[in-house]
């Protein structure tokens, strides 16, 4: 692995990572101070917040070097000396656009929707799940990592449970228990590798994730068990096949904000922890599950798309949709291959944009019709022909449509994992038949045929909302005609993880398929050919 | 002037860009006039290209233009680049040619249309994915397009999506055309996998020079198969296309006709090497696909009675002979066909257009009859393309459609015969509309007999007419439209009616027959396709028994026709089977499974989610409540009470797992 201390030599003298993570719970710090019935302040602290924090992130991402292969900006401060925990915080290609996208669609996710009562608890909430999901993303100690965690958990918890829909107290308890449930594993996974790791190297201990990674000094057959601890408290998160039943309740539960954010941003966590802890801390581990990964990555493209076909709530066929594309991310990480992860980053950016913008669109209908039963909702696009236009072009991201987003990702994962694992690629790439089922089915049914008379008056998508949706639809459009600066800057940092690999691993070299012939031109093809003049095509 | 080439698509799809922003504004016409313009534009451009290639000498006809680098990760590279070569600039001229003639007609004929510029901006967004598609030089730039032009198809089919039929129809269409791109997509993973490219430079040169397996290339072709069937409308996924028929006439004409359903063909010419390399019984199975599509599709077009399904099923049928021309080696007999049936199917499609607009939204023929004295400009533009479809010297039909039969002779014998049988129905079938609708008596004012009124039970047949969307204006003033003559169309609807007869008339002019002198497509296509061709050594004699044959079969087509139809000798259910009016029960056996045993599946899994599986967790839920009414004190209903247990349990597993481990 090329992430040496040269990199970390590269220190910005400003902890700029520092102030990303931090940000969001000063606000939130603020908004708590903040007069009960000020609402409006309150909510104008925390989008100010979070475009701030945006705005810290967008010089992240323009200072970013783009052919770097290892960790930058890093931050590192001794937090307890004594069991070799510390501050660090870092940013590679994996991490730079899921923080990118996390610092997108929370002021987004603020903007599309208002809690309407509690207002105050509620921005303050949102504002420490940012904070807590950025830390997911940029931490580089494994106890850091697990803080932030598990810091997620209790905002949703109340997010769920006090501003959501229906059965929410049951949606939020049940999504609490069972990451809960994932999480514990995870625990006793990472006490475990830290006092093994210093047990095989007789050094003292530490927490440094990428130490850890270098060390490598835990037996094979512990190293297996350890990546299964990790890999379900992964699992549930994101979630995989069988383990999922936690999100369509959560996500049909929870208000607008909090199944955007759930969506597009929490359900990375579990697949960006299967780059980051699964396949860098324990590569033997990875190579060797793989098949079952695969496996259950395929199960879930084709399970969730085939019950997310017969939903009758559109929300909830969002959300196994949300099942199925979470699939895709895992196919492509267990590929194990430049294409099949690089597809899987750039999924976990595209389904964040596609998904979270359906969230959005999906709860303005309810919020107009009080109602998210597909029945009850008819030729909408009548009444509103541009809502449903901006509905028709999201959800063509979401088939896969080339041209828009969700193609690369999917046709990236899909090819990396031909080259490794050809037949899980075949049934999976039928995935894509599925999800132009059910959710061209669930337009017809929503958008087309005359409205009835409470569908008549259905109110267009107004001009804040279109300018809500505007960055989304721009990020569809842009990463699918154009993917290249955001793969340019994933790639580094994937070469070097697989590298890794393949240096650990014995017997592991990345299966990513032949490398093109360089230059051919049709016509020296055709000067090469004998046959080809003689033959005269006449007859 | 090669250089231009990136204006052919972008032209269409700067009108796109300008009608998503300023279409309602511009409204109608201007809508309509400002696409016409891009698409016109755009033919200039192709023909300045194709001007451009024609300076070069015959093997110095490819240029490659990158765009810049669309998809790069790993050793995977794949550009936004177009290839110019005599194929992708045929294809381009008589696309953009006559989409520039349809996008003039629907002018017309979406006058008054609520939406009238929404659907020029699907028509240009259209054209622009189709160029896309022909010009691309990679697979992955053909998928583009091939998607696009599925989607488009599906947003412009559904287009009067207040009625259900057209919503399902839309439907339909993409996701059966899914099941192709599945083919196509899995086609370029192997590809990928084996050569490491993309790209059709080197997927041609690796075909050629032994690298890619016959095996290999047997997988890739078959599976482009799947996906050409699925575009193109081949058995077994043929069953969207009659249902796509409830787009406005025009997106018949253009999209389900003329351009995007030749997509498969033209695929399958352009990666003729694989083709080649595969082994050899990979072109039978393309010709036997073809030919029994040709086959089953015009006995159906045989038996129906709305004026476009008729045209439907013939298109399915045509598409079919261009498959077993491919089958035979018949690359250059194929394009060839693709072009003159492009003619004369917009043709007959936009003539049917202006009858059904004539006729105030009538499709069904039963109603129609002896149009040709109301319509004349419609009707003579009419019989001009059934003339060239059935076959009949000297329009171009025949020409095309004689060269494939030819070839399918010296190649088997077989597909031959079946083809010819199914020349002498396509004649046969073109003959019963042309004196259904044209000919006879006026009919509009009669009802329809009962027992015909539901042709045998099918519901497909009888597609809702063009909804009420269709002009409004038009219906308003005439409240009793079906007593109301029916009235000649306007200028903008008949001028490319007679371009277009014009072009049906003279296209056999490509490629004729006589001398290798006056084979000009095939001299033009011959860079394309790399020696190829299947070389047919027959003779004079056998060239014109068999040309001789194909004039008697489709004189014999019509002159079956003129008995039962016109001159009423013998009742005509005799020939309308049943079987050919429900389409050989393959819809709607499709239909059934899918509603039926597919949707129970469907169930299924979700029973099997909401019952085992999180009924699974909740069980465990259960438990674990039932065992905290024993221990009532631990159980305070707080999470955090919750998460100290399974913190502490997790201390507890951890120090049992640091024990074990450490042996």
């Amino acid at each position: 692995m090329s992430v040496s201390t040269a990199t970390f030599a590269a220190n910005q003298p400003f902890p700029m990572l520092t102030i990303i993570v931090v940000l969001p719970a000063l606000g939130a710090l603020v908004v708590a101070l903040v007069a009960n019935r000020r609402t409006e302040t309150a909510r104008q602290i925390a989008i100010l917040t979070t475009v701030a924090t945006a705005a810290f992130a967008a010089f992240v991402l323009v200072a970013f070097h783009g052919d770097d292969t290892g960790f930058q900006f890093v931050t590192r401060q001794t937090w307890i000396d004594d069991l070799g925990i510390s501050w660090a915080l870092g940013v590679d290609g994996i991490s730079l656009f899921l923080v990118v996208m996390t610092a997108i669609i929370f002021p987004i996710s603020l903007l599309a929707a208002k809690p309407g009562h509690d207002d105050k608890a509620y921005y303050a909430w949102i504002l420490i799940l940012q904070s807590g999901c950025m830390g997911v993303f940029l931490a580089l100690d494994l106890f850091v990592f697990f803080v932030f965690f598990e810091l997620v958990l209790v905002p949703m918890y109340f997010l769920i449970g006090k501003w959501g829909h229906g059965d929410r107290i049951h949606a939020a308890m049940k999504f609490f228990l069972y990451t809960m449930f994932g999480s514990a594993f995870m625990l006793v996974g990472i006490l475990a590798t830290v006092l093994l790791n210093a047990k095989g190297t007789g050094g003292a201990i530490t927490f440094d994730l990428v130490e850890l990674a270098q060390n490598q000094a835990i037996a094979t057959e512990t190293a297996r068990w350890l990546f299964l601890s990790f890999a379900i408290a992964f699992a549930v998160k994101v979630p995989m096949f069988p383990v999922h039943t936690w999100l369509p309740d959560a996500h049909t539960e929870a208000p607008t904000a909090g199944s955007v954010i759930l969506a597009a941003v929490m359900l990375k966590l579990g697949t960006y922890g299967f780059i980051r802890f699964g396949l860098f801390l324990f590569p033997e581990a990875a190579v060797y599950f793989a098949p079952l990964f695969l496996t259950l990555g395929v199960v879930g493209i084709i399970y969730g798309a085939i019950v997310a076909t017969v939903q009758r709530d559109l929300k909830r066929l969002v959300a196994y949709s949300s099942i199925a594309h979470l699939g895709f991310i895992i196919l492509g990480i267990f590929a194990l291959n430049t294409q099949g992860i690089e597809g899987g980053i750039l999924q976990m950016v595209n389904h964040g944009v596609s998904t979270g913008a359906l969230f959005i669109l999906v709860g303005w209908i309810y919020e107009r019709r009080h109602t998210r039963q597909i029945a009850e909702l008819k030729g909408l696009q009548k009444v509103a022909p541009i809502f449903a236009a901006a509905f028709t072009l999201v959800m063509l991201s979401s088939i896969g449509v080339p041209g828009l987003n969700g193609f690369v990702g999917e046709f990236l994962v899909l090819i990396g994992a031909f080259a490794s694992a050809r037949w899980w690629a075949v049934v999976a790439a039928a995935g894509v038949i599925l999800a132009a089922v059910y959710l061209l089915w669930a337009y017809q049914r929503v958008f087309h045929g005359t409205p009835d008379d409470d569908n008549a008056d259905f109110p267009e998508l107004r001009w804040h909302e279109g300018l809500v949706l505007l960055p989304l639809i721009g990020l569809i459009v842009f990463m699918g005609v154009y993917p290249k600066p955001v793969i340019e800057r994933i790639e580094p940092a994937v070469v070097a993880l697989i590298d890794h690999m393949e240096a650990e691993v014995p017997g592991f070299a990345e299966n990513g398929g032949p490398t093109a012939p360089e230059g051919v031109e049709l016509r020296d093809v055709r000067a090469d050919d004998g046959h080809a003049t003689d033959e005269e095509a006449d007859h | 002037m090669l250089d231009l080439v990136w204006l052919i698509p972008a032209l269409p799809l700067a009108g796109f860009l300008t009608l998503l922003v300023l279409g309602r504004r511009l409204g109608e016409p201007m809508a309509g006039w400002l696409a016409t313009a891009a698409m016109g534009g755009s033919f200039l451009a192709t023909v300045a290209v194709f001007l451009g290639l024609l300076d070069r000498p015959g093997d110095d006809r490819f240029f490659n233009q990158v765009l810049f680098e669309w998809v790069p990760a790993g050793n995977l590279s794949v550009d936004a680049g177009f290839l110019v070569d005599p194929l992708s600039i045929t294809m381009a001229l008589f696309i953009t040619g006559v989409a520039t003639l349809i996008h003039l007609y629907s002018v017309g004929y979406m006058h008054g249309d609520p939406n009238f510029s929404k659907f020029f901006l699907y028509l240009n967004l259209f054209a622009a994915s189709m160029l896309v598609l022909v010009l691309g030089d990679n697979m992955l730039m053909t998928f583009l397009g091939w998607e696009g032009v599925g989607t488009c198809s599906y947003l412009l089919v559904s287009f009067w999506f207040t009625s259900e039929a057209n919503a399902s129809a839309g439907k339909k269409a993409f996701v059966t055309n899914r099941i192709g791109d599945w083919g196509f997509m899995v086609a370029m993973f192997l590809t990928f996998a084996t050569i490491g490219s993309l790209s059709y430079a080197d997927l041609i040169s690796s075909s050629m020079s032994g690298e890619i397996a016959a095996v290999t290339a047997t997988g890739i072709a078959l599976l482009l198969l799947v996906g050409a069937a699925g575009k193109s409308a081949q058995l077994p996924l043929f069953v969207w296309l009659p249902d796509a028929m409830a787009g406005p006439t025009p997106v018949s004409a253009l999209i389900h006709a003329a351009t995007m359903v030749t997509a498969g063909v033209y695929l399958f010419v352009r990666v003729n090497p694989v083709v080649a390399a595969a082994y050899d019984w990979v072109p039978d199975v393309i010709a036997w696909v073809g030919v029994l599509t040709a086959l089953v599709a015009a006995t159906i077009a045989v038996a129906q009675n709305d004026i476009k399904k008729v045209l439907a099923y013939s298109t399915i049928s045509q598409l079919g002979f261009m498959f077993f021309a491919i089958g035979s080696g018949a690359y250059v007999a194929a394009i060839f066909h693709v072009i003159t049936h492009a003619f004369f199917k917009a043709l007959l499609f936009l003539g049917s257009g202006s009858v059904i607009h004539g006729m105030h939204d009538e499709q069904d023929m039963r109603r129609m009859g002896g149009l040709r004295r109301f319509m004349p400009i419609t009707g003579a533009t009419f019989i001009v393309g059934w003339l060239a479809i059935a076959g009949v010297p000297p329009f171009s039909g025949f020409w095309s459609k004689d060269e494939i039969l030819l070839y399918a002779w010296a190649d088997s014998k077989a597909i031959w015969a079946l083809g010819s049988i199914a020349a002498l129905l396509t004649a046969f079938y073109m003959s019963r509309q042309v004196f259904m609708v044209f000919f006879g008596e006026p009919r509009w004012n009669e009802a329809l007999p009962v027992a015909a009124a539901a042709p045998g039970g099918n519901p497909d047949a009888e597609v809702e007419p063009e909804s009420e969307d269709v002009a409004p204006a038009e219906v308003d003033e005439h409240p009793e439209h079906h007593v109301e003559d029916p009235h000649e169309s306007p200028w903008t609807m008949t001028l490319p009616l007679v371009v277009l007869a014009g072009a049906a008339i003279v296209a056999g002019g490509l490629n004729l027959p006589f001398t290798p002198d006056l084979h000009f497509l095939g001299h033009w296509l011959e860079p394309s396709l790399f020696g190829n061709e299947a070389h047919v050594d027959a003779t004079t004699g056998t060239k014109v028994f068999v040309a001789g044959f194909s004039v008697v079969l489709a004189l014999a087509g019509v002159a079956l026709a003129a008995l039962v139809y016109l001159q009423r000798r013998f009742d005509s259910a005799v020939i309308e089977q049943r079987a050919f009016a429900e389409g050989w029960w393959i819809d709607s056996t499709f239909a059934r499974v899918v509603a039926g045993p597919g949707r129970q599946l469907f169930d299924l899994a979700a029973w099997f989610d909401r019952t085992i599986i999180d009924g699974a967790v909740n069980g465990v839920a259960s438990g674990v409540r039932v065992g905290g009414t024993a221990l009532r004190t631990l159980q305070t209903g707080y999470v955090r009470t919750y998460a100290l247990a399974v913190g502490l349990g997790a201390v507890v597993v951890g120090a049992w797992f640091l024990t074990r481990a450490s042996f």
